[in-house]
């Protein structure tokens, strides 16, 4: 083995050898990866042939105008759509409608209304898949009190109906419930786009120390440059189905990738500015 | 309270009512010699007393028998014998020739024995009167306009002729008759026997058909025009029996030839329109000894209690049925497509099929017949429209939100279905199933058209006798359930909605 290591042709292999465990690290930093993922809606494209992957215990922000393909890509990720052809994987496995139902189990979604049952308490809501899923019950008390305490959400309101909670409430339930089987990954659709300003702030403050406390990958939407700054560790800006650039604040400030970056960052800097 | 628990709640409510007490026509079955005999009758007066009679003449001779009143028109009574659902019935030697054997040349009654011979049924010999169609008017009208006989009406063609739908619809009824006299009235309407007395009386109409042995002709102050051409063929009446009954019923029923001349039977038929009780007109043919044995009337409390009872019975497990069924199909629908449409579809068009004409339907099929089962089976299908298309609806009308929110969080299909889709489409559902049960308390008085008891029996003998005491007894009680019936089911939504969906 020793004698062949010299050779021109074992170094080309070693060389390859070393680029594919590379390759694989990446695998495994990246929990999401999207390769050539294409969705049209009848004719209407929503995302053109994308590539994008997502760090482990890293916050991304997709950002960008209405229709811009941002929640598209979010319901990509979940299944709630299939792609029109390319693959998602998830932690280095393919999602095909075989393994979603086990994948939806750890990813945690949460949507603008919180989307909570109406038929069920707020406690009843938050258990839903722990009790189907038939875990412990001293386990289940457990998580809630601890959920509780992480999303600041008073215990004895668990017992009412979503009807009977104020929206930073029940977007607050609705995050316990993304939360509670401790998703590898949490998927956030513009969480505090009903929400009036002060309820709003108090809530990003909460989400980013719980982001923080979990080390939790996430990935939030929003039309919000200033929450998508502070909440997040990379943001993504998308237009018109394509990622148009993808790095941090700074970069997207000082370094605008093209005029559409530097006159949404304009716009949404004119008005912190006012 | 958990979802599933709800559901099964909701069930077992509407199973207790009926079950236990819902056994659909469990003696039609065969003729062991414990079975009571079954005596059906036509709908009116003078078929309900000769059925009383061949019952209580079985009776007499040691036979249970049991009386099935007001079954409805000749056709269903026939098929009923021949598949041995009954055993005996009072029939007319003309219907039989007309439209049972459909042999228009009148053939003697050992022809008739032999042909019916061959279905497996016997005929008994005339009991001793001949009940023939007659057209009947108002006397005073019929003097001012000087007609006698069915051809004086020639020259009136503006008279208003009210006939029974089996006449208009005879082979030996309304269209030969017209031909035979040369006849063309301008106004010739379908009504029911009872009501058509009130409409002459009234004069919504002037002339209707009648028998000639029928105590309202007297009553009335009618006239029988006279068959001046005699279209008209014999109604001697006889009874028909399955030649496989016991001989002792046999010879009961034989007992009755030749006991009842035309006199005889217009004084029994006047007896049960006066007293409006069959039973003891019937009891006047026999001798005052036998009277004693059977004169005990049933009391108006307890017959109530028997038609409310059978009412809940047929609306309740047809209501049962429809859920069972109705849920389902709903869901199917709610998905659309090609196989949701034909859903909506059909149980959309089964609902337009009129109630009489969807029980004759059903009647000649086997395993129906002339039992509750037909009565169930309609009403099942009419219940069956308001479930499916709430169900449909209520799933259809759910948030997308939070149908996504159920599939993102990792739930199987039938999970999400039974612990998230249906609870929250409940209100929907159970109003479907309301409306299902209030339809079903009103249309299960048509039961009794086909001897299925109920409400009906008094509201169709109401009818009949033209005694509104007789209808409102069937018809007070009947919308008394319909209301219980709403209240009961606005009860169950405090039950069954879950409390989240009423704030």
């Amino acid at each position: 083995m020793g004698g062949a290591s010299e050779t021109p042709a074992s170094i080309i292999t070693l060389a390859l050898r070393t680029a594919k465990r590379l390759q694989q690290q990446r695998i495994v930093n990246a929990l999401v990866q999207l390769a050539g993922v294409r969705k049209s809606f009848g004719s209407a494209p929503a995302l053109h042939s994308t590539d994008i992957e997502f760090e482990r215990g890293k916050t991304t922000a997709l950002i960008g105008p209405s229709g811009c393909g941002k929640s598209t890509l979010l319901r990509l990720i979940i299944g709630l759509l299939e792609p029109d052809s390319g693959s998602i994987h998830f932690d280095g496995a393919t999602i095909d409608s075989e393994a979603i139902l086990l994948l939806r189990r750890r990813v945690g979604y949460v949507i603008q209304e919180g989307g909570l049952f109406p038929h069920l308490t707020a406690r009843d809501n938050v258990l839903l898949m722990p009790r189907h899923l038939h875990k412990q019950q001293d386990e289940i008390k457990n998580r809630l009190d601890e959920l509780c305490s992480l999303t600041r959400f008073p215990a004895d309101a668990l017992a009412r109906y979503p009807a009977e909670l104020s929206g930073g409430q029940r977007q607050r339930v609705s995050l316990m419930r993304a939360l509670v089987l401790s998703p590898e990954l949490l998927l956030l659709d513009e969480p505090l786009g009903a929400l009036d300003p002060l309820v709003r702030a108090r809530l990003q403050k909460d989400l980013k120390e719980i982001f923080a406390r979990l080390a939790q990958t996430a990935i939030l939407v929003t039309h919000d440059l200033v929450e998508a700054a502070y909440l997040a560790d990379i943001i993504v800006l998308m237009n018109e189905g394509r990622i148009v650039q993808q790095g941090s604040i700074d970069d997207l400030r000082d370094r605008p990738a093209n005029d559409f970056v530097r006159e949404f960052i304009n716009a949404q800097r004119s008005l912190v500015t006012l | 309270m958990r979802p599933v628990f709800r559901f099964v709640c909701l069930v077992w409510i509407a199973v207790v009512p009926v079950a236990g007490i819902a056994d659909p026509g469990h003696n039609l079955s065969g003729h062991n010699s414990t079975d009571p005999v079954i005596i059906g009758s036509k709908k009116f007066t003078e078929s309900y007393v000769l059925g009383e009679i061949a019952k209580r003449s079985l009776e007499n001779a040691g036979v249970k028998a049991d009386h099935r009143q007001g079954m409805g028109g000749t056709i269903i009574l026939w098929e009923a014998l021949r598949a041995g659902q009954i055993g005996s019935y009072p029939e007319y030697t003309g219907t039989i020739a007309e439209e049972i054997l459909k042999n228009a040349s009148s053939s003697s009654q050992d022809e008739m024995r032999a042909a019916l011979g061959k279905f497996g049924v016997g005929m008994t010999n005339d009991l001793g009167f001949n009940n023939t169609y007659a057209l009947v008017m108002r006397r005073d009208a019929a003097q001012r306009l000087s007609v006698r006989t069915i051809s004086d009406l020639r020259p009136h063609p503006n008279l208003k002729l009210g006939l029974t739908h089996e006449f208009l619809d005879r082979r030996d009824g309304w269209r030969p008759l017209a031909e035979r006299y040369q006849l063309r009235p301008q106004q010739v309407v379908g009504l029911d026997h009872g009501l058509g007395y009130a409409a002459l009386q009234n004069g919504s109409i002037d002339v209707k058909d009648a028998y000639s042995t029928d105590a309202k002709i007297g009553e009335n102050d009618l006239v029988a025009l006279q068959d001046d051409l005699q279209f008209f063929p014999q109604y001697k009446a006889v009874f028909l029996y399955r030649l496989n009954l016991p001989s002792a019923a046999i010879a009961a029923l034989q007992k009755v030839e030749g006991t009842l001349d035309e006199r005889r039977m217009i004084r029994l038929n006047a007896e049960a329109e006066r007293t409006k009780n069959y039973a003891r007109a019937a009891s006047l043919y026999f001798r005052p000894n036998e009277l004693t044995k059977a004169s005990a009337g049933e009391s108006l409390t307890h017959k109530l209690m028997r038609w409310t009872t059978r009412h809940l019975e047929l609306a309740g497990f047809s209501l049962l049925l429809a859920v069972i069924i109705g849920v389902p199909l709903g869901i199917i629908a709610s998905r659309g497509g090609a196989i949701g449409h034909a859903i909506l579809s059909i149980v959309g068009i089964v609902q337009t099929i009129p109630s009489l004409a969807l029980l004759a339907l059903l009647v000649p099929l086997p395993f129906f017949g002339i039992s509750p089962r037909t009565a169930i089976a309609a009403l099942f299908l009419y219940g069956l429209l308001p479930i499916v298309r709430n169900t449909a609806t209520g799933l259809q009308d759910i948030a997308p939100s939070l149908r996504e929110s159920a599939v993102a969080l990792g739930l199987e299909p039938a999970a999400r279905l039974r612990q998230i889709y249906l609870p929250i489409a409940s209100r929907m559902i159970l109003a479907g199933i309301k409306t299902s049960a209030v339809i079903n308390i009103g249309t299960a008085t048509l039961a009794a058209l086909i001897g299925a008891g109920g409400l009906g029996e008094p509201i169709l003998s109401g009818l009949n006798l033209n005694d509104h005491a007789t209808i409102l007894q069937g018809a007070i009680p009947a919308a008394l359930l319909a209301l219980l019936v709403q209240w009961f089911f606005d009860l169950l939504d405090r039950i069954l909605i879950p409390k989240g969906l009423r704030l």
